[in-house]
This record gives structure tokens, sequence and C-alpha cells, in this order.
């Protein structure tokens, strides 16, 4: 890493979902891996979760989304973004997402993409190189 | 999530195996074994049917009757979901077990915001008593009994069920549903809860009592250890807490001056297969034991039915991997293997393509006859409880046993399981142990085939199999049917019986009857459920760090 600042990442629950194991643990392995993690809590909306980024000041996002809703919940987070000027925070999402809509999700503007089943190095090492530029 | 730890020498033969629950296997059992454990045949196995129920509820279980098959079922408006509900039942399907998306179990209307984007996504979309009606055109109310997977607002869609059969000419002695209503689980893990604990458990206890009253055939609660399992729970805790909550939900209703013995036989469980195959047996077998002896020795009920431990094992969504989805196919009949050598009365399978979505008719078909095989075709219902008498299953059912009875005492010392819940106690604990398992898997210190073994170049990225579709449509139907209803319906008796609602709701009056006055005027599920959120208000999650 290039840089010595800890990475401050707001992992989220958007919606309604309440299936929360992977958002939790995803916290905790954010945590161990030195990042500062703020984890929403359940069933935020798109407002909440934008007002927490901004107080604590986040440099990554993390939504994790189980019931198929991340294609039109990304889109409309990432145009709230651009509308109150938080370009420079980094979108991803994770949870049950086909690979199919990974494209979608890339091309929109989300910046990583975590479908369930990868590995824990693989979160950190991608919200690192989001960080340091290294995409 | 992996299951046993295996630790092997450097042939690869196996050292050592320790399962979730914290049981050390031996390489080999022999009644020594059983004499070590204090096995004694009467206390703890007994005749087939035969208090204390560690081999089976009946004397003759599957040879009487084979198990009752559930598919979770349910998608788009009421009336694809009405489509399914059908083609299941054609094709040998003799239960329902409703999925509601999630704005329903949340408590919202399709138009609500909070609503977009979800209305018909991961169950179907029920506005009001219309939807309901629709769903269950055609579907003989009096012999088909219905699970419905709602907890928060289990209330109002129980009060649903009874108008719609009421609408159909059934009376309500004749109609049987199991609504899933175990809102302290929901908030241990699935967190479709609404309301702060101490009203969510009141609800709880208002359908416990009108069942009770009103719904003879109705089993008010399924306690659901399957989701704190899929939380990152062990088997024992599985059992253990939902044990727990059980002795939550009996203290409230006892409160009332209703004894144990006129309710406890009304409940039901909603339990875990997946797992290490023998750990899953010997849980079950010591869960109905366990179970029958805490209801005749703390409780005092002596009705010998009141004490079975009746319920659904079901394959668990959480063994089912991404990569190699047709792998799930084989790993969820191995699972039924499971539940049928642990003599499941009901049972249900995820499908192999719900690591993705809900499923297609074909992979929700594909789960029908793998249960059917077992029944029929290799010989599960030949005898009961074909793994009696083995030393290594009965001494695993002691320890098992044991390891239950652990985990609910630590609970008493936590001050029981409400209180473990308000605190974030229990949360915690099973979140810290869902990642340890999980770094085990990512590891390999966990085996789990396509996964960490036997994986294939280039697997992460492709997926061929056919999958459901959401249809954008779906919300914009529902959402005008709302419109329609809310302009033909007689809107002066949908407000007298909302105020008989809240007015029952703030008082200590028995909700449920105003709830079906409220459904037969076409009151909507976001219109009831938003009286008691301004009655209750909504929980605080505790923090969980």
């Amino acid at each position: 890493m290039k840089t010595t600042k800890k990475i401050r990442v707001l992992i989220a629950k958007p919606g309604l979902d309440g299936h929360d194991k992977g958002a939790k643990i995803v916290c905790l392995a954010l945590r161990d891996a030195g990042m500062e993690v703020i984890y929403s809590g359940l069933h935020q909306t798109l407002d909440q979760i934008i007002q927490t980024a901004t107080e604590e000041a986040v440099d990554v996002i993390g939504l994790s989304i189980m019931s198929g809703a991340h294609l039109p919940i990304c889109e409309k987070l990432l145009a709230m973004m651009k509308e109150k000027g938080l370009d420079d925070i980094h979108l991803t999402v994770g949870g049950v997402i086909p690979y199919q809509d990974i494209p979608q999700l890339k091309e929109m503007g989300v910046a990583q993409v975590f479908p369930g089943g990868v590995s824990f190095e693989h979160i950190v090492t991608g919200i690192n190189a989001l960080e340091t530029g290294e995409k | 999530m992996g299951v046993a730890k295996y630790i092997k020498d450097e042939k690869g033969a196996i050292q050592e195996v320790t399962y979730q629950s914290g049981i050390k296997v031996k390489s080999s059992y022999g009644p020594e074994d059983l004499e070590k454990a204090g096995f004694e045949y009467d206390k703890d196995l007994g005749q087939p049917g035969e208090y204390p129920f560690t081999r089976s509820l009946h004397p003759l279980s599957y040879r009487s009757r084979a198990w009752t098959t559930r598919q979770y079922t349910g998608f788009g408006t009421p009336a694809e979901t009405n489509e399914r509900f059908k083609l299941m039942i054609k094709n040998g399907q003799n239960g329902l077990n409703v999925a509601f998306d999630l704005p329903t179990q949340m408590g919202y209307d399709s138009d609500h915001p909070l609503a977009q984007g979800e209305v018909g996504r991961v169950g179907m979309a029920i506005d009001s008593l219309k939807d309901f009606e629709t769903a269950f055109a055609g579907i003989p109310l009096d012999k088909i009994g219905s699970g419905l997977t709602i907890n928060a607002v289990a209330t109002i869609m129980m009060a649903m069920y009874q108008a719609t059969a009421e609408k159909f000419g059934y009376s309500k002695n004749q109609i049987s549903t199991t609504p899933q209503n175990d809102i302290l689980k929901e908030m241990i893990g699935r967190g479709a809860w609404i309301f702060p604990v101490e009203h969510g458990v009141r609800l709880v206890g208002d359908s416990i009592e009108y069942a009770v009253k009103e719904l003879p055939r109705s089993n008010p609660v399924s306690l659901c250890g399957y989701h704190i399992r899929e939380s990152g729970a062990t088997p024992a805790q599985e059992i253990a807490y939902a044990f727990s909550i059980a002795k939550d939900y009996i203290a409230n209703v006892t409160q009332r001056g209703i004894k144990p013995e006129d309710f406890v036989g009304r409940f039901s469980f909603n339990f875990n297969v997946y797992g290490n195959l023998w750990e899953q047996i010997a849980k079950f077998r010591a869960a109905r034991k366990l179970w029958a002896i805490m209801l005749k020795e703390e409780y005092g009920v002596t009705d010998k039915k009141k004490l079975f431990l009746r319920g659904l094992f079901g394959g668990g969504g959480s063994g089912l991997t991404k990569e190699q989805p047709e792998n799930n196919i084989m790993r969820s009949a191995y699972y039924a293997l499971g539940a049928a050598l642990s003599g499941a009365q009901t049972t249900a399978l995820c499908s192999f393509d719900e690591a993705y979505t809900i499923p297609t008719p074909r992979s929700a078909l594909l789960s029908l006859r793998t249960l059917e095989m077992l029944m029929d075709e290799v010989g599960l219902r030949d005898t009961v409880d074909p793994l009696a008498g083995s030393y290594f299953i009965e001494t695993l059912t002691l320890e098992m046993e044991e390891k239950i009875l652990e985990e609910m005492k630590d609970v008493e010392k936590w001050g029981g399981m409400t209180k473990a819940i308000s605190s974030g106690f229990i949360q915690r604990k099973i979140s810290a142990q869902a990642y340890k398992y999980e770094k085990g898997l990512q590891s390999g210190e966990y085996k789990k085939v396509g996964l960490n073994q036997s994986t294939e170049d280039g697997e992460a990225e492709k997926t061929d199999v056919e999958l459901h579709e959401y249809n954008e449509e779906w919300a914009e139907k529902s959402k005008a049917n709302l419109k329609e209803l809310k302009r033909t319906r007689n809107d002066q008796e949908v407000s007298q019986s909302l105020a008989a609602l809240e007015k029952a709701a703030r008082g200590s009056d028995n909700v449920m009857p105003h709830l079906v006055k409220c459904c037969h005027a076409y009151a909507t599920v976001g219109e009831m459920a938003g009286v008691f959120r301004e009655v209750f208000g909504e929980w605080n999650e505790p923090d969980f760090y």
C-alpha cells in the first residue's frame, strides 16, 4: 500500500433484506485487514446510507444485497452520490449477484463487485487497490 | 460453510475428527462406549412412538405415512404464485410453504417508496385479502395445509388466511396454517423484524392464544433453529437457541392464564439439515427427546401428543455453492437422506439454483423428485429409525444432548434469550463463529467440493444454468391492483376496523380478532402494520461490534 492512512469503509445493508451474515463477516475481515469499518445495521434507506457515508467521511461504501435488487439499488445510489458531490467515494457491492450482472454494474460506475463466494483476501485486495489507484 | 474439522497425518489418514458442536469422533464404537455414556434402552431410546420419542413420534413412522413435502414457493403477483402452487400440488406436493416478498414481510404495501425494486422479487406480493383470494384460488384449504413464511407481521397473515378461507366457504375449524411467526429468531438471523422485542413477543403470544381458542388445526408458531444455524450457529446451538426462544414464548402465554398443556402441542419447528450427516441425525434424535423431557418435567405436560417435536427438517441453503451449481443437486440429496434417516415429518430442499436466485419450475420439481426417490425408490420407508442401536449413533445422540443442554444453560446465564438478543450478545457470538468458519473454508481447513477442492478453471465466471427472472411488470400490476382496491372498497369499514385494531394494540386485548375484521374490510397489510408501527415503534438493533 502506498498510503499510510487507514481506509474507512461503510458496510451497508440497503433496503428491506435482513440477511446480514455476509455483511457482518466482511466487516470483521476488513477490520482484521487494518481498515476502519462502520456497519450501518439493517433496513437502511439510501438517504441514510449517504448520510452515514458523509458523516463518517468514508472512502468506500460496500453494499451487501441478497434480494436480487442490486441493479436498481446501485443505479439509484450512484445517482444520489453524484448529486451530493460524493463522486470520490468508491461504491462496491457484494452478495447474491449473478456473474452476468457484473459488466452492467461496472458500466454504471460500481468500482468493484464481490459476488458471494469470493475470498476475504480478494475483497481486501480489491478495496486496497481502489484507494491506491491500482485498479 | 464447512462442516467437521479433520486432522490428517502426512499420508492423508484421518487422525482426529471434531464436529461443529464440539464433539470428537472415534475411529470406531462398541458396547463399551454406550456403557460409558450411561445408555439405557428404556430411558434413552424406547419403542418407536413412545416417550421420549428419540426414535420417532409415531409407532410406524414412514410405514404409515411418508413425509410431507413443502417446497418454499412464491414470487411475483399472487396469480403467478397460484399457478406455481398448483404445479407443485399436481406434481405430488402435499403441503404449501408460502414465500412472501420483502415489502410484505416488512409490512409495506407495493406502492411504498421502500418497496421499490422489491415487489414480487423474493416471494409473492400481498397487499390485501384480494391478493390472498387470488393466491389460494382453487386450493383445497381443508386438505392442504399452508406454512406461511412470515414473522414480524405473522398475525396479519394468519388473519388473512382465516379471512380467505371464510370467503371460500370453509370454517376456521377446517383450515390448517403454520405461520413462521418466530420473531426472536429474526432478530438473531434473517432480519425481517420491525417492532421492539417486547411488542414482537406480545404479538406471538396473541397469535398463540388466538389459535388455542379459535383455530383448532393451526400451529401458530414454527420455531426456526434453521435461520439461526444459517447465521453461524453450530447444530447444538441451533436446537438450544430454538428451545430457549420457545421458553420465552411459553412464559408470555402462561402469563395470560393459559396452561402449557393447552398450547405447547401447537408449536412446530423448522430445523436445518446441512453439514455432517451423522451430526445432523444425532441432533434430531436428541432434539426430539430433550423437547419431550423438557415439556414433561419443567412444564408438567402430560398428554403424549403434546410432547411431540413436530416440524420441518429441511436442506440448508448455506450448504449450497455458487460454483459448479449442479453439484447442489447431489448435495441436497444427501441432506434429504439425513432428514429421512432422522425421521423428519415434513421436509423441503433448497433447489440447486438458489445460490443465485429463487428456483425455476424445473429446479423446484427436481427437489421434489429427490424427496420422492428416498421414500418410494430406495427404501427409507421400510423400517422405523433404521440407525437405532448403532453404537456410534446412540453415543453421538447422548453427546449431542449434553452439548444442547450446555448451550441452553449458557443462555440462562445471559438472563434468557430475550435479554441475550436485546443486548446483541448472541448476534455477536454467532457472527464471530460465522467469520471463523468462513475463514476455515477459504483456507481449505474445511473441505467443500467445487469450492476449495475439485475446482475447475474459469468456473467462477460461468453460469450455464437457466435462472428465474424477475419481471418489472409485477410491481406495476400490484400497484394498479392496489389502486383499484382503494377506489372500490368501503372506506368507512376500513377506518373503523383499523381504529378498533389500534385500540387493541394500545391496550391488552388480543389483536387477532380485530385483524380478521380488518382483512375482511380489505384494509391493506401496510395499513395494519402501520397501526402497529405507530403504537409499538420500531426496534433499534444493538451494535454488533
